[in-house]
């Protein structure tokens, strides 16, 4: 019991200090594509050091929602990475919720986010809550699906269940039901975690802007807690993705090398679908927000190819 | 896929920081508070204030975020909001029309912070000293830390005044 | 009983000579008598205790009065006084405006009637008594609607709640005689006549219990009443209707179509299901779009009203292929969420109506800033505005959490159909639920934060203190079903083994956890993950500060002055929603230029009129009032005006009731 809470709280941990390491990473090798030298994979840590030292502005029309909003945003996205499997299948958190529950939390902070967009009154904070708020609602069926699929081949929606269950049987994995299931997933993701070609992190212009143009008026440590939170949604989503769909490497018992195993394991895969992630915003290009709908549409048509086949191949 | 051919024949194209500046001069205003030098050692936010410029000296601000000048690998970053960013880069003769939006940036902007004003316009209007529509130097609208001459001062120049400014370069070269 | 002597001496209360003591009088009564409804049915639930009152003498024409008290008619008995002690509390500071009118008194009493048929519809136990309760609250309503003061469209949105809810009417008055087969219009007898009708009856009688439960339920597209009854009314008014009178059509709609009839066939159990679906889709994406406050709430109640019937659907379907527990879970689900609705719905309509009340503005394109003017309010609307958004750990993530675990429960059954409708199913009430987080988001930003965009909001005052504690007794509630949603859970299946589908032992305590799906919620657990977390990282970034925090304008770009007017709109939040669903909400937009009568390049003023076309109107009433003009025109030729006509007109008719008469026998 004990060391089942330790492990939950080390995979905890780790998630959270991973993030800016994964976030990190795949600006080198973005910057590495681009031909530039880039700063390492660190340089997060250190960004996000120096602005949680740094003082801090709030504007004069910001009312309590400004100063709850990062708190919240942070506790749900730490919440939620709670949930995820990292490095081994038996998930004490198991009991605290599902893979229902953790889209929620991250439903949660998306929310709380645009609150804090809408706070300041500023019209980029409003244009910023809009758009996040509609390209949430329209990833939600995608996601909700997607889920289907997986709980139908693995009879529950705990993530430590359908992990283990697609170890166990791993012609589950290869069939196109999870295949497609997966391509879903990670365009939903993309859309959740403000990633080309749904939006692009690293750009200047608000009216291109949908995750920064609600974070332009937050400074200091509330600004370096709304970037790390961001950063540990897209390293859990990454994991999730690693460990739901291609769980090989994953403990199913408690034992050292096990979990060391599955440290690996992750570290291998976070690094490959990060690679993958980095090598796709380098190649495409943003889309304009209102052919966003069109490319979660074709998401959502895959999940739903494949909860169809699901079905067929039971 | 000819993009990705393109990307690994070409290769790394960063060119290392020149030892010695190239024609401008870099002039510390003022002593940088050794607090913020530490805080701002190894990770810099940069938001760019043009404060009525020729655009000469955005073009070569641009380069530094391209890979020949690469500021990133000093771990410095354009931001989009002064909320965000640690240090002002002033461009421009202020003209009156953006001497208030200056200095409503600067006030935006967190502390610790560092102005840096880059061309000759901005230390001295430069060739637009004197006339109608110009408010006065950006001095006299915000307090400069550093100021980095040239009309333009090549990209190398200003990185070198970036550094400088925060002390991670040593300080050669004293300004007119 | 008890309940009915209490009303009683509200309606008494009509006759005290004081305004505003008969205010407080009539309202305190009705608290009294809804806190006593509350003992009694909570009463009732855990005891499970089974009672019956039969009076020959009352309405003895149409068969007497029967009362009965099951766990269901418990379980709506408690969800009807849940929203109602709220709701008398907050008429004490909303109401005292009209106490220099004599309209208030009228008010009062109506009030009264309104709760008294609310109570009586769940415990009638034949015919008479349930139409009869039915009538008394759809006619006080209509009259409270009509008469509420200084309300725009009133008058209109009684005529279409009129109408339908009298339509609904007299199909539930075919549907109980279809029912009885001839014998006595008690219920008992209809369990009984219900098992052998032949099936184009049953079928009959389906449709209609689903077209008179629906309209009254607001299902699509029998909800086109909703939406202008409930923004017209007064604000308790409003919160009693869509938290306690709506579920009555859906205590209606299980009382007929699981207590009375055996299993029905499938079909009409998934038809059910896709009404439920069409219709939360319908609500929430007029909820997004609308401006005006309390419409976006009504809508977001014919979304929730959706999202029951999605449920109760299921458990038709499931009791029709023979799958009793998931059929009793669904049953649940249906009923948990019919609860968890209730307790925000009306949270959020008095919130509402402490905007009107203290702005006087109903548009949300006229708030803004409210929360540092109304800072009470404010927050228990966003604890309201979160459980419409089904976050956790609130109880409206609890009754979507169970949704979503329902349709996947039942998606692993291979009946064909079941394999392609669930799934869409769930999609579709996925899709709800994130653009009903998308209206949440709105109408709590837009009305709360940022900046007033009228005079009246900048100049709004905070709700009286009797209105504030009516909100925050739900809003409390809110918070204890979500955190401990096990408590009404275990309740929940005394109803359903009663209704014959036993369902399994349920895990008491601090976690849900279902028989039949194999995962665990705990939302107090996560709750307590989010708190710390938060509570952390607000230590440490407030404690310790080496530079200190400054207060400056907003970064408006460095814009010179910061005006209401830069600040995004309602309609600006929902545009990108708009876009996607244009097909849906087919937009009309209407601009006019006034130029300057010297040159038309001179523009004096544009204005610009966007709206929606209400196509389900036209489409579906259109035709229908039109018919009924053609017909009325056509019969007013009767009305010739000479006597002479009217005298011979007068044995034909009576010749015609002898021959009706004498066919029937």
């Amino acid at each position: 019991m004990i060391a089942a809470v330790v492990l939950s709280a080390g995979e905890l941990i780790l998630l959270v200090t991973l993030a800016p390491a994964v976030v990190g990473y795949v600006r080198w090798l973005k910057a590495r594509l681009q031909g530039r030298r880039g700063a390492d994979i660190f340089q997060p840590y250190r960004e996000l050091r120096k602005t949680f030292a740094k003082g801090m502005v709030i504007a004069d029309t910001a009312s309590w929602i400004f100063h709850v909003v990062p708190w919240v945003v942070a506790g749900s996205t730490v919440a939620a990475a709670a949930l995820v499997p990292v490095v081994s299948a038996n998930h004490p958190t198991d009991l605290l919720g599902d893979l229902f529950a953790l889209m929620a939390l991250l439903i949660l902070g998306t929310i709380f986010l645009s609150l804090g967009g809408l706070d300041p009154g500023t019209a980029f904070g409003g244009m910023g809550s809009s758009r996040e708020m509609t390209v949430a609602a329209l990833t939600e069926p995608t996601l909700a699906i997607a889920v289907l699929a997986l709980a139908l081949t693995a009879g529950s929606t705990s993530l430590g269940v359908i992990a283990g269950t697609v170890l166990a049987n791993p012609s589950y994995a290869i069939g196109p039901g999870h295949a497609l299931a997966l391509a879903a997933f990670l365009i939903a993701m993309l859309a959740e975690t403000g990633r080309l070609p749904i939006d692009n992190p690293a750009t200047h212009l608000e009216l291109t802007m949908i995750h920064e143009a609600m974070i332009l008026e937050y400074s200091g440590p509330y600004l370096a807690l709304v970037e790390w939170a961001a950063a540990l949604k897209l390293t859990l989503l990454l994991a999730l993705a690693a460990n739901l769909f291609i769980p090989w490497g994953i403990a199913t018992t408690s034992t050292p090398g096990a979990l060391a195993i599955g440290l690996l394991a992750l570290l291998v895969k976070l690094s490959l679908l990060a690679t993958l992630l980095a090598v796709l915003e380098t190649r495409v290009a943003k889309l304009r927000l209102f052919r966003v709908p069109e490319l979660l549409a074709m998401s959502f048509t895959l999940a739903l190819l494949a909860a169809a086949s699901s079905f067929f191949t039971r | 896929m000819r993009l990705f051919t393109k990307i690994f024949r070409t290769g790394i194209v960063t060119e290392p920081l020149a030892d010695e500046p190239q024609g401008s001069a870099i002039v510390l205003a003022r002593e940088i508070d050794e607090r913020a030098r530490a805080l701002f050692g190894r990770a810099l936010a940069i938001r760019q204030v043009d404060a009525g410029s020729c655009n000469g000296c955005e073009l070569e601000i641009a380069g530094l975020a391209g890979p020949v000048y690469d500021m990133e690998r000093f771990g410095l970053h354009f931001v989009a909001s002064p909320r965000h960013a640690d240090m002002l880069l002033v461009t421009g003769p202020v003209t009156r029309n953006m001497a208030v939006p200056l200095r409503k940036t600067y006030d935006a902007t967190p502390d610790p912070k560092l102005v840096v004003a880059v061309g000759d316009c901005a230390r001295t209007c430069g060739v637009f000293a004197g006339s109608y529509a110009v408010a006065g130097p950006v001095e006299s609208i915000v307090p400069v830390d550093a100021h980095i001459d040239g009309c333009p001062p090549e990209p190398s120049d200003i990185l070198r005044g970036i550094l400088t400014a925060l002390g991670r370069v040593e300080r050669t070269g004293e300004g007119r | 009983m008890v309940i009915g002597a209490l009303l009683a001496g509200a309606v008494f209360a009509l006759a005290w000579p004081s305004p505003a003591g008969a205010r407080r009088l009539s309202l305190g009564f009705v608290l009294l008598a809804c806190i006593g409804a509350l003992i009694f049915g909570l009463d009732a639930l855990l005891t499970g205790m089974l009672w019956t009152w039969r009076s020959d003498e009352l309405l003895r024409p149409i068969g007497g009065v029967a009362l009965r008290v099951d766990p269901l008619a418990a379980f709506f008995v408690v969800i009807v006084a849940v929203t109602g002690i709220p709701a008398s509390l907050y008429g004490f500071g909303y109401l005292q405006a009209l106490d220099a009118r004599p309209r208030g008194r009228a008010m009062h009493a109506l009030l009264s009637g309104f709760v008294a048929g609310m109570y009586l519809v769940p415990l009638a136990d034949n015919a008479a008594t349930f139409l009869f309760a039915w009538e008394l609250m759809a006619v006080s309503s209509y009259l409270l609607i009509v008469s509420a003061p200084d309300q725009e469209g009133a008058a209109a949105a009684g005529v279409w709640y009129a109408v339908m809810t009298h339509g609904g009417f007299l199909a539930l008055l075919v549907a109980f005689v279809m029912l009885a087969q001839g014998g006595p219009l008690e219920f008992d007898a209809m369990r009984g006549t219900a098992l052998a009708l032949p099936s184009h009856v049953q079928a009959a009688v389906v449709v209609l219990t689903i077209a008179a439960f629906g309209s009254k339920a607001g299902l699509v597209p029998l909800h086109v009443w909703l939406p202008r009854a409930h923004p017209a009314a007064p604000s308790h008014v409003s919160a009693l209707m869509s938290a306690a009178m709506v579920k009555l059509g859906v205590y209606g709609a299980i009382r007929v179509l699981i207590d009375f009839m055996p299993p029905l066939p499938p079909a009409w159990g998934g038809a059910v299901l896709v009404l439920g679906v069409v219709t939360a889709l319908t609500g929430v994406l007029y909820s997004v779009a609308e401006a005006h406050l309390k419409r976006v709430l009504a809508y977001s109640t014919i979304e929730n009203v959706g999202l029951v019937f999605v449920a109760l659907g299921f458990a038709l379907l499931m009791r029709g292929y023979g799958y009793g527990a998931l059929a009793a879970m669904g049953l649940i689900v249906a009923l948990l969420h019919t609860l968890n609705h209730a307790v925000f719905k009306t949270l959020l309509f008095l919130a509402a109506g402490a905007i009107v009340h203290g702005t006087h503005e109903s548009s949300l394109e006229a708030l803004g800033g409210l929360i540092k003017r109304m800072p009470h309010t404010a927050i228990l609307c966003l604890v309201g505005v979160l459980s419409l958004a089904a976050v956790p750990p609130l109880n409206g993530f609890t009754s979507e959490w169970l949704t979503f675990q329902l349709l996947i429960a039942g998606a692993r059954f291979t009946a064909p159909t079941l394999a392609i409708m669930l799934p869409l199913a769930l999609a579709a009430v996925a899709l709800v639920a994130g653009l009903a987080a998308v209206s949440a988001v709105r109408l709590f930003g837009i009305a709360f934060l940022a900046l007033p965009r009228s005079t009246n909001a900048s100049e709004a005052r905070e709700a009286p203190a009797t209105m504030r504690w009516a909100m925050a007794i739900p809003a409390a509630m809110c918070v204890v079903l979500g955190l401990v949603p096990t408590t009404a859970l275990t309740r929940l299946t005394a109803v359903t083994s009663d209704l014959g589908l036993p369902m399994g032992q349920l895990d008491v305590g601090f976690a849900l956890e279902l028989p039949l799906v194999g995962s665990r919620l705990s939302p107090a657990g996560i709750a307590l993950l989010v708190a710390a977390t938060a509570i952390a990282a607000a230590v440490a970034s407030r404690v310790g500060r080496r530079w200190r925090t400054r207060v400056d304008s907003a970064w408006n770009c460095g814009r010179i002055a910061q005006s209401p007017r830069a600040e995004y709109t309602a309609a600006a939040f929902a545009e990108p929603l708009k876009r996607v669903f244009t097909g849906f909400y087919r937009p009309t937009q209407e601009v006019t230029v006034d130029v300057h009568p010297v040159s038309p390049y001179f523009v004096r003023a544009m204005t610009l009129r966007a709206d929606f076309a209400p196509w389900i109107e036209q489409a579906m009433y259109g035709p229908l009032i039109r018919a009924a003009h053609r017909l009325s025109s056509h019969t007013g030729r009767l009305h010739t005006g000479s006597i002479h006509w009217y005298l011979a007109l007068l044995p034909v008719a009576l010749v015609l009731l002898l021959l009706v008469a004498r066919w029937v026998q």
